[in-house]
């Protein structure tokens, strides 16, 4: 096999599933399933999971004239994305039957976008990453306004679209005075080229859109003012998505960028990161506290979370990376494991919302509730779940990196957070109010659903008793991407 | 005689601020979505000087890329446009207002 078709296997392998499916969309008749297509793409994200394993015994791939380089990085986070994209598509299988006639499009537009997401992860060349970047957007738009009909789905789109549109406008702007200030668009050249530049200011200020624009995707404060908005009305499979799937993409770009590509920028940029990783947190989590529907205060938390992973990236250099993607792979399985339950107990018309809506949900549906619970617990960090050892990982990293007040900050808001998660788990065990007792009749877990809930349910517990599997994997991606980092990898182990 | 290459990146930086400052400022979303345009545009302007200044194609390979990733963008966003005039009645963005507490 030609190194150009080994390396881009799983976006190929993708891709071509997703054109199949949506080929295959419009010769259906109206009123038939679409449960055919969804499997197909089912099969054709987990042949893409397998390729991407496949990778990773080839070493490092370079192709396409050295813009995509395929390394346990690229794999590490190729992995992720199929792994969540599997979920989703699990958890969204019997979600639009009897409800919508285009179900086939929100299957491909889900392998669509997770092209473009892995093709971020393995470009090393700007250019590369833009076009990846705005394949995940562009599908991931269209998917958040999937229920075309409805008024809050349709503004949870535009809004979406715009902001998203304005944040790309800011990285390619970035893209241009960094190309202007080294000569390249290429991560590892603009590296080369710094030091010898004639125009620092300029690579500063490149350097600080591009962190705006991936501020914005990663729904970082003071640039996360799009996200309560588009995650409360967007479809609940579809925010489980693209809380975490494309996030996970644009924290391995930034995590690219800035650990090759300006890592003698570290102190300028770190001190960047530090402000706006304690802001997102506090916003987060004071945001959060305010909200009674449960997707908003989900999207408030998603917020806090992006705060707590980019903690991580101020503990240059390794140790930053390895506790980054240890906490985007245990953020993943909570995050979309709750969105998940909430798929199942809000259905297609989503009339279970806040959280007085959810008490009682465990006397109807015990296991629902408990599961729920579970991935609620992760996400405050205790222990023995995943959210613990992401929380640990990532603060111990920036004690090392001597960051002592983001870390007491961090644990500041850890507590703070606890009120709002608790407050959902109250109302998840308490008794229901006797009015309209029929709202969780309709609750039906499919099969699909429960082996969804299942593989994140495990994967949250995996992550917290036995974390030891991913973390050596997160830190052999993390000597693959930053130079000369590979001696203090064992920092992160202990 | 030549222009020299800092007149464009000015002239692109101005362009970009009045794009921001219009996104921000403007009320349909029709407007909103050219100002986005209009940001797209100067960072295109910009790529092209640099790329003259380096004697470099990438610049201007990028052009073309920043332009057909933009029409594809344009495409769904004039689509989702559509779909919340249908369901609003409405361009405003202040009357776009379902998603609150």
């Amino acid at each position: 096999m030609s190194p150009n078709v080994l390396a881009l296997l799983p976006e190929i392998i993708l891709t071509i599933t997703g054109v199949l499916v949506m080929v295959a969309e419009p010769v259906l008749p109206a009123g038939q399933s679409r449960k055919p297509l969804g499997v197909l793409a089912i099969l054709g994200t987990l042949a893409a999971g397998f390729a991407s394993w496949y990778q990773l015994g080839f070493g490092t791939i370079h192709a396409y004239f050295n813009t995509i380089q395929v390394d346990s990085f690229s794999v590490f986070f190729h992995l992720l994305i199929a792994a969540i994209v599997l979920v989703t598509l699990l958890s969204s299988l019997d979600y639009f039957e009897g409800h919508a006639s285009h179900a086939g499009e929100y299957f491909a537009l889900t392998l669509f976008g997770a092209t473009g997401m892995m093709l971020m992860t393995c470009s090393v060349e700007l250019l590369m990453v833009f076009v990846g970047l705005e394949i995940s957007s562009i599908s991931t738009y269209i998917l958040a306004g999937f229920r075309k009909g409805q008024a809050s789905a349709t503004e949870s789109s535009i809004k979406y679209f715009l902001l998203g549109s304005f944040a790309t406008a800011f990285f390619l702007y970035g893209i241009a005075l960094a190309f202007g200030s080294t000569g390249s668009t290429r991560i590892d050249v603009i590296s080369q080229n710094l030091a010898s530049t004639a125009t620092p200011t300029l690579a500063l200020l490149s350097l600080a859109l591009i962190i705006i624009g991936i501020g914005f995707k990663v729904s970082a404060a003071p640039f996360h003012v799009w996200t309560p908005d588009v995650y409360q009305g967007a479809p609940a499979p579809v925010v489980g998505l693209m809380s975490t799937a494309p996030k996970a993409a644009a924290f391995a770009v930034l995590l690219r960028i800035l650990f090759s590509g300006f890592p003698s920028y570290e102190p300028r940029w770190a001190s960047l990161i530090w402000i706006i990783a304690a802001l997102s947190m506090t916003v987060g989590n004071l945001g959060a506290l305010l909200q009674r529907d449960v997707k908003r205060m989900l999207a408030y938390s998603s917020i806090a979370h992006a705060g707590y992973l980019l903690v991580a990236y101020t503990a240059f250099p390794a140790d930053g990376i390895a506790s980054a993607c240890f906490y985007t792979a245990a953020y993943a399985a909570m995050n979309v494991g709750a969105f998940t339950v909430i798929t199942q107990i809000g259905g297609y018309r989503e009339n279970v919302r806040t959280i007085e809506d959810y008490s009682g949900l465990a006397l109807k549906r015990p296991v629902l509730a408990a599961v729920l619970g579970f991935f609620l617990l992760s996400l405050i960090g205790i222990p023995f779940t995943g959210g613990f050892f992401g929380k640990f990982y990532v603060f111990s990293a920036a004690l090392h990196a001597g960051h002592v007040w983001l870390a007491v900050i961090g644990l500041l808001n850890s507590g703070i957070a606890c009120f709002y998660y608790l407050r959902l788990l109250a109302s998840l065990y308490s008794r229901r109010p006797a009015i309209e007792d029929n709202l969780f009749d309709g609750i039906t877990v499919t099969l699909p659903a429960a082996l969804a809930l299942t593989i994140t349910a495990a994967a949250t517990l995996l992550l917290g008793i036995a974390p030891n599997q991913v973390l050596s994997l997160a830190q052999r991606s993390a000597a693959a991407t930053a130079p000369g980092s590979a001696n203090s990898t064992t920092n992160a182990s202990r | 005689m030549t222009v020299p290459i800092s007149y464009y990146l000015v002239l692109a930086a101005v362009l970009f601020s009045i794009g921001v400052a219009s996104f921000l400022i403007k009320r349909n979303i029709i407007t909103i979505f050219m100002s986005i345009e209009l940001m797209l545009n100067a960072v295109n302007l910009t790529f092209v000087a640099f790329a003259h200044m380096w004697h470099q194609i990438t610049g201007q390979i990028f052009v073309f890329f920043v332009m057909v990733v933009a029409a594809a963008e344009a495409a769904v966003g004039l689509a989702i446009i559509i779909a919340i005039f249908r369901t609003r009645r409405t361009l405003n963005v202040d009357q776009v207002n379902l998603l609150k507490n």
